[in-house]
This record gives C-alpha cells, structure tokens and sequence, in this order.
C-alpha cells in the first residue's frame, strides 16, 4: 500500500472518530433528554461514514478487489438508527421527561 | 396478472440479490444465482406481509435527491458540532409541528429518517390521522424558516418521485 493511501486512510479515520467524539461530548453535556438525542445522530452519520470510508480504502489497497461490503453497514444504520430515535423520543413524550425552559413548542400529550 | 403472482416485488427481489451480492463480498455467478433465488423467494413466501409499494414515477429525480441528502448530512454534521462545542446556554431548542401532504407510508417513513439523519433535527411523532410531523431541533431561530425549509428541500422531491402531480 502507498504512503498517500495510508494518509488518505488515517484522515478518514480521524475524521470519523472525531465526530463520534463530539457526538459523544454532545451526549454528556446537553441539558435535556430531547437534546441529547441530537448526539449519537451525529456519531451514527458522519462518525460511521468517516470509518466505513476508511475502511474501504485500506481493503481497496490489500490487492483484494473492491470491497463494497461496507455499504450494507451504512444501509442497515440508515434504516435502524431514525427509527430507534423515534421510538426514543416518542417513549420520552408519553413519560412526560422534563425539556429545558428555552424550549419552545410543547410535545405532545400521548 | 401471472407475473405479479409469481413475481410480487420486482423492486424488493432486486434490493435482496444485490444486499446477498454485498454480504458475500463475491462477486461470482454462483453467489448470483444464489442471490437471485433467494431475491424470488423471500418476496414470494412474505408477501402477506408486505404493504403494497409505491409507484416510484420519477427514479432519477430519487437519485438527485439521494445524493443532496448526503450532501446535507455532511454540512449539518458540522452545524451541529460548533453547537454541542459552543456554549449551551445559547441553544434554541424547540418542538415544531410540521403539516404533511404526503401521504403514502414508504414516503412518510422516508421523510421521517432524513429528517432524523440530519443532525439538528429528530422526528419526534406522527399524527395519527398523519397529518403532522412533530420534529425537535436542537437551535433554530425561526420556526416558519425552519418549516419552510423542510417542506422545500425534501418533502417537495419526495412528492415529485412517489405521486404524479403536485397539485
């Protein structure tokens, strides 16, 4: 494998691991349950993708063809990962969890 | 009507060989013909289960869209991570009620995960008559704004690729 595909590769992979970071920081510091849901949509985006890229690269270069495999795990997360957010979220409203006062808008009385 | 019969969802058949072409990572006429009997006959004993599919009338325009969709995530990924970083005192958050006029569930469905793909926002509930889509988003100044733009960026593609006429 040739230097600029391992730099190619290193960039990908510190680019996703450093969204899944801030999607992690996101978790933790938000004030409320709603908000802290933005965080993992983060980490499942970007975060996956940057590895996933990575990850293609580097089995391009080992001389075994293209390995498209990766795709599926981007499918699979597109489809799983908004429908557990909404299962959350629609979970949260019906426990009536506490939303921050800047909170414009009400949820909804399940 | 005989090749409906035995070919229920053409689509969904092509979507299973290529997902069983993808795992196996082997792209060899063995593994094909293998794909291509399962992609018949998952299709054919589920069927019962299944809604019926949409009429995609303009796939190229699904396409475009796919390709925009990416390109939003990429930007809003950024957005969102100067937010989190950035002081939370200042955020903005807010439950905004979103008035649908799709009406197909494939399409709902699809919506519904962009919207909860992009980060800033999460699709929070349907209305049971499916009428609204009840969306949190983590800083937005403007409601109609925020509205306006969903309604324009992607729920306007979608009406375009599932039912003939917008109006």
């Amino acid at each position: 494998m040739s230097t600029w595909m391992e730099i190619l590769v290193a960039i990908f992979l510190l680019l996703g691991s450093v969204f899944s970071l801030v999607g992690a920081i996101g978790l933790y510091r938000l004030p409320d349950f709603f908000m802290r849901l933005h965080g993992p949509t983060k980490a499942t985006t970007l975060g996956v993708g940057g590895m996933v890229i990575a990850s293609m690269i580097y089995f391009a270069g080992q001389e075994q063809g293209i390995s498209l495999h990766e795709l599926l795990i981007t499918l699979f997360l597109f489809i799983t990962a908004p429908v557990s957010a909404h299962m959350l979220a629609k979970a949260a409203m019906q426990q009536k969890l506490s939303i921050s006062e800047q909170t414009r808008g009400k949820p909804w009385e399940q | 009507m005989k090749a409906r019969r035995f070919l229920p969802h053409p689509l969904l058949s092509l979507c299973l060989m290529g997902v069983w072409m993808l795992l196996m990572n082997d792209m060899t006429f063995g593994h094909l013909l293998l794909g291509a009997i399962l992609g018949w006959l998952i299709p054919l004993v589920t069927q019962v289960f299944w809604i019926t599919p949409p009429r995609i009338y303009r796939p190229f325009r699904l396409f475009r869209f796919f390709f925009l969709v990416l390109g939003d995530i990429v930007v809003a990924n950024l957005q969102v991570a100067k937010l989190i970083l950035g002081p939370t005192s200042k955020l903005r958050p807010a439950f905004v009620e979103i008035p649908m006029l799709l009406e197909d569930e494939l399409a709902l469905t699809m919506l519904a995960s962009i919207i909860s793909l992009t980060p800033g926002t999460v699709s929070a509930d349907l209305s049971d008559d499916r009428k609204t889509l009840l969306v949190h988003t983590l800083d937005v100044a403007d409601d109609e704004q925020l509205i306006a733009e969903i309604k324009s960026r992607y729920e306007a593609p979608l009406l375009e690729v599932f039912t003939c006429s917008t109006t």
